[in-house]
């Protein structure tokens, strides 16, 4: 039961949010010893673990494509390309930027996306804008609403969509981990499609849900506010 | 043949190559820790060629492991000021690309996924071209070399160094974390090592009915959302839960499809990551990024959805593993 221990200390590393690396080293050794192993072994234990774990950080061998093609305006092009999806209400520009994040993590393209790189500059703006052009100038408890799904449809369309790319982190962890453990032997191309299955779901429960912000947001703005619904380009002229 | 090592040794290169670079960048404040972190990794992917073949010590590597840590958890890395283009040069380079940028992009998976399926089987002289059970990760190397090569001639990019040094600014921006899942792997043999999995499973064995195999899936998917709740990260809740329950119960006493079992399971953690603060970068940066004042507001956004997803993923394995 003692090794349990070594659980605790991640936890408590993590929630005192010390640097991930060091909770994450301490944790080994302090588990390490607690099984009674010897020093020498738990370097060992360290030695092996990275040796049969390379495959989690072969990724790096795409940045130069990746860093390349930015600097010439992958994330530009990525931009224009939404850019034209511009005409659309709140819930379904959200819900096609959650099916365009998923497929392209699915490609193994999950840096295209991103709270820094997308969301802020563009998902959330053109949201917004969508909002606006209907109901007029939003209250600030919407804006937020609006922002926090905008941030959702990214990191929802990322992480369901990844793992059905076979080189990424997630699916090799889980190779390197079983094939090393359990001397088994798992390829990455069985992993990622039965990744397929969840990121379907997670598409149309969370675009469902997307689709639901609009009527959400159409009962919202039009209650109280009155009959913006009917006069609607009125209460935006007058609200300029 | 070709080896996976011989890989591993490109990717090792690689990174021997941006630590070279790094250490001459005077744009970086902290360019001898930078360069030794990344050197160092560099060289342990080397170095485990001969580790894997049992032909030289562990400990050594060890050693180097745990000085990586202390270089990345001391902060003592640093990035250089980054040498690109222009926003208004990308710009115009966008405008006259178009949406030919994505091709380079889109050969490194379709390469790696005809490596994986095709070329698989292809053979020479009875041996296959591609090391056995190596094939994706193969895939994936000659992906990334086809799709530099595509993207050297739809940029009209003549210079080599070009994307070695765009690749290390990517490199730098994500730092030490880029060691964190594969140091979260090593975690998690460790634990295998030291039986925790073996506990949890004692545990769990004991409040779990004989046989029961819809109650052991759900046990082991929201296990896995739970740890992931806790250590804010699915990867280092996987080893432990999967030790746990996913492997001696699943997948050894039920005979569960272990791709499938393991693949959602994973999956089944990722449901917890949308709604625990601890993920801090998928759910508190974005919060600030986006200047809500509810720093909660996107967790709270997500936690239907991953509800949901749980339960899909439990009925997915229950219907489909066994």
């Amino acid at each position: 039961m003692i090794v349990l221990l070594g659980v605790l200390v991640v936890i408590v590393g993590f929630a005192t949010r010390r640097n991930p690396l060091l909770v994450v080293g301490v944790a080994g050794i302090a588990t390490g010893l607690l099984a009674k192993l010897s020093p020498q072994q738990i370097l060992a234990a360290f030695g092996d673990g990275f040796a049969s774990s390379r495959s989690v950080t072969i990724f790096v061998i795409t940045l130069p494509v990746i860093g390349l093609l930015e600097r010439n305006g992958l994330q530009e092009q990525a931009r224009t390309l939404i850019g034209r999806l511009g005409k659309l209400t709140t819930g379904r520009f959200l819900a096609l930027y959650l099916l365009l994040r998923q497929l392209t993590a699915a490609l193994g393209l999950t840096s295209i996306g991103g709270p820094a790189q997308s969301v802020r500059p563009m998902v959330a703006p053109m949201a917004e804008g969508a909002a606006e052009r209907r109901h007029g100038p939003l209250p600030e408890r919407i804006r937020e609403r609006i922002r926090s799904y905008s941030s959702s449809a990214d990191t929802v369309g990322l992480f369901f969509g990844e793992d059905c790319f076979l080189a990424i982190g997630s699916i090799l962890l889980i190779t390197g981990f079983v094939n090393s453990t359990y001397h088994t032997h798992l390829e990455p191309l069985q992993l990622a499609l039965w990744a397929i299955p969840t990121a379907v779901c997670a598409f149309l429960i969370h675009g469902f849900r997307l689709l639901r912000l609009d009527r959400s947001l159409d009962r919202d703005l039009a209650a109280p506010g009155g009959r913006s619904a009917a006069d609607g380009s009125h209460t935006a002229e007058a609200a300029k | 043949m070709i080896k996976a090592e011989w890989f591993y040794w490109l990717v090792g290169a690689v990174f021997l190559a941006m630590a070279a670079q790094m250490a001459v960048d005077r744009s970086n404040p902290k360019r001898h820790g930078s360069a030794a972190f990344w050197g160092l990794l560099g060289a342990c992917f080397f170095y485990s060629s001969w580790v894997v073949e049992k032909k030289a010590p562990a400990e050594p590597l060890g050693v180097a492991v745990l000085a990586m840590v202390c270089l990345g958890g001391f902060q003592l890395t640093g990035r250089g000021v980054p040498r690109t283009t222009t926003p208004e040069q990308r710009t115009a380079s966008a405008a006259r690309l178009g949406s030919r940028l994505f091709v380079p992009a889109l050969t490194i998976p379709l390469v790696a996924v005809v490596c994986a399926s095709a070329v698989k089987h292809w053979r020479i002289g009875g041996e296959p071209l591609l090391e056995a059970g190596s094939e994706t990760i193969l895939g994936l190397g000659f992906g990334a070399i086809a799709g530099l090569a595509v993207a050297m001639v739809v940029v009209r990019e003549r210079r080599p160094t070009v994307p070695l040094h765009a690749g290390r600014n990517l490199l730098e921006s994500m730092g030490w974390a880029l060691l964190l899942p594969q140091l979260l792997a090593v975690l998690g043999s460790i634990f295998q090592v030291a039986g925790v999995g073996e506990q949890v499973g004692k545990i769990t064995e004991q409040m779990l009915p004989d046989g029961q195999k819809y109650v052991a899936v759900a046990v082991y998917c929201v296990g896995m959302a739970l740890f992931t709740v806790i250590m804010g990260n699915a990867f280092a809740a996987f080893p432990v839960m999967t030790a746990a329950i996913g492997w001696p119960v699943l997948i050894q006493q039920m005979h569960g499809d272990p791709p499938l079992v393991l693949a959602v399971g994973m999956l089944a953690g990722f449901c917890g990551t949308l709604v625990t603060p601890m993920a801090a970068n998928f759910n508190l940066v974005p919060a600030a990024l986006l200047e809500l004042k509810d720093q909660y507001g996107p967790i709270k956004a997500q936690l239907p959805t991953a509800g949901a997803l749980l339960v899909c993923n439990i009925v997915i394995i229950s219907l489909f593993a066994f």
